[in-house]
């Protein structure tokens, strides 16, 4: 498969994009009210605190909505794939941009409970979801 | 009440250069033509143009997106103006209106150009792959969150949000496809449009899925061109030769959250409030409407603006576009009457202005929508984007 695009690091996505490296996905949340903010910003849009940061969550959630790629839109580039947007079981307002692997991409479904895992990518960690096996 | 500013502006006049899959000439040589002829059908000259506005600004990256900014215009033109301004966050590609709007009230300038320039076709016939990320170069800023996923073009995000769409609406692909085939048929009688060849729903239904739901002929045609119209103070606007076309109400807002991935309703778009702004600005109701010019990046946006000016209920998108029949020339609600930007080309916007005014002005010939339409609704872009105007000639 074609490279990915890496994102550029910067202060308040790092832990996002690293700390794959140990198993955990990254989401900012506020000490003070608890509430999830991403992406990542060390205010509180809720409670006007500042007190937020980077805390590891469970990794699981569900597909808000997918599609199924197609067109070989550069050279080397292997499809089908899923792109899909997915809801963190802690914050239904936490929607992160993925990739659903490890299953046939007509198997993915809409609401579809998945869970996290990480691909290593130069220093970073890639999240991607896949489903829930029973 | 408040002052609306809108209300004391516009459009006096259009252009549009040649438009082409390819075109002979450069893409500043477009913007000219497309300049020069609206102002000389706006019955002005150049010295009396005094602002200029373009979205989303001059971007030498080779893309062809947006290859010609105001200081290449004015330069280019030697215009002498008291404002100008180019720049992409705004509403949607109708940012550059709303700010000329803007500099009107504050009294910057009366005859405002504003343009839209794109030199895809032959930028990706050159340098440029179809794609929004450069392999091998780290992606900075929103679009980071989806870079690392392969998002190649605006398609697939589009596609994430049409998905959610059809899946809440359960509409048809044999529905869907009523867009891409009402436009055609519109092409069909417009000199200027790209592909001209009436498709029929098999057609449609047979062309490739580029990401699930979204086939090609869902996506609009990158072209090189350029449109150009002029925005007048209302009362220099009643001293030119046509009659204006005045912008009755807009809406700008970004009332959301602005996000590709946090947007509120993804199967919406930011559409919704962006509407109601709109009709919050004026006693006219979606019924008082003649003919819409609807965005039409994909045919899913044309399919949600039906929805969010209210011509039809949520998710009753499906029934109004059965069978074609409302929205073809002849019917109820003639919706982007030019062949937009999947048939005609892809003008950003602008060609749908370009379109309304045409009709508003009666000079649209054999695609002419009957019964002396004076009431237009436009809009513009997907996703967290969302800019609409409403036209009236009086």
């Amino acid at each position: 498969m074609t490279a990915r695009i890496l994102p550029a690091i910067d202060r308040d996505n790092e832990a996002f994009w690293t700390w794959g490296g140990e198993g955990r996905l990254a989401i900012h949340r506020c000490a003070d009210c608890r509430y999830y903010v991403h992406p990542p910003v060390p205010f509180c849009p809720q409670c006007e605190g500042r007190d937020v940061a980077a805390q590891a969550v469970s990794g699981r959630g569900r597909i808000v909505s997918f599609t199924v790629n197609h067109k070989a839109w550069v050279p080397g580039l292997s499809v089908p794939y899923v792109l899909a947007l997915v809801a963190l079981d802690e914050q239904e307002d936490v929607r992160i941009a993925c990739n659903i692997v490890d299953c046939a991409p007509e198997e993915v479904a809409f609401g579809m409970p998945v869970e996290v895992l990480f691909e290593p990518a130069e220093d970073l960690w890639v999240p991607l979801f896949r489903p829930v096996r029973p | 009440m408040t002052r609306l500013a809108e209300k004391d502006t516009a459009i006096t006049g259009v252009g549009m250069s040649d438009v082409a899959r390819g075109a002979a000439k450069s893409a500043l040589a477009l913007t000219v033509d497309a300049c020069v002829e609206a102002i000389a059908d706006a019955g002005l000259t150049r010295a009396e143009i005094d602002g200029i506005a373009t979205w989303p600004g001059e971007r030498a990256d080779g893309s062809g997106f947006s290859p010609v900014g105001c200081a290449a215009v004015q330069d280019a033109l030697r215009l002498e103006v008291g404002w100008y301004a180019g720049g992409g966050e705004a509403p949607g590609q109708y940012g550059a209106v709303f700010n000329a709007v803007g500099a009107i009230a504050a009294g910057l300038c009366r005859n405002v150009l504003i343009f839209r320039t794109m030199y895809e076709a032959t930028a990706r016939k050159t340098s440029y792959a179809n794609s929004l990320l450069r392999q091998g170069q780290r992606q900075a800023g929103a679009f980071a969150w989806y870079a690392p996923y392969y998002t190649y073009a605006a398609a697939l995000q589009q596609a994430l949000f049409f998905n959610l769409y059809v899946h809440k609406s359960g509409i048809t692909p044999e529905q869907v496809g009523q867009i891409a085939v009402n436009q055609r048929r519109n092409a069909a009688l417009n000199p200027k449009a790209i592909y001209k060849t009436p498709i029929t729903l098999d057609d449609y239904l047979a062309s490739p899925i580029i990401a699930t739901p979204l086939r090609l002929y869902d996506c609009d045609v990158p072209i090189d061109g350029a449109a150009a119209i002029i925005l007048s103070r209302m009362d220099v606007a009643r001293t030119l030769r046509n009659p204006p076309i005045r912008i009755e109400a807009i809406g700008s807002s970004m009332r959301y959250r602005n996000s590709w991935t946090q947007l509120d309703a993804l199967d919406t778009q930011a559409q919704p409030r962006v509407a109601e702004m709109l009709w919050s600005r004026t006693d006219l109701r979606p019924a008082d409407v003649d003919i819409a010019q609807l965005y039409d990046g994909f045919s899913f946006h044309t399919i949600n603006w039906l929805e969010n000016f209210g011509f039809c209920e949520r998710y009753g998108a499906k029934d109004f576009i059965e069978g074609g029949h409302r929205i073809a020339l002849d019917g109820d609600l003639p919706v982007n009457t030019g062949g937009g930007a999947l048939s005609a080309g892809r003008l950003h916007a602008y060609g749908a202005v370009h379109e309304a005014c045409t009709q508003l002005w009666g000079r649209a010939g054999a695609r002419q929508v009957k019964g002396d339409p004076h009431v237009c609704a436009t809009s513009t872009s997907g996703g967290p984007l969302a800019g609409a105007m409403l036209l009236v000639r009086d």
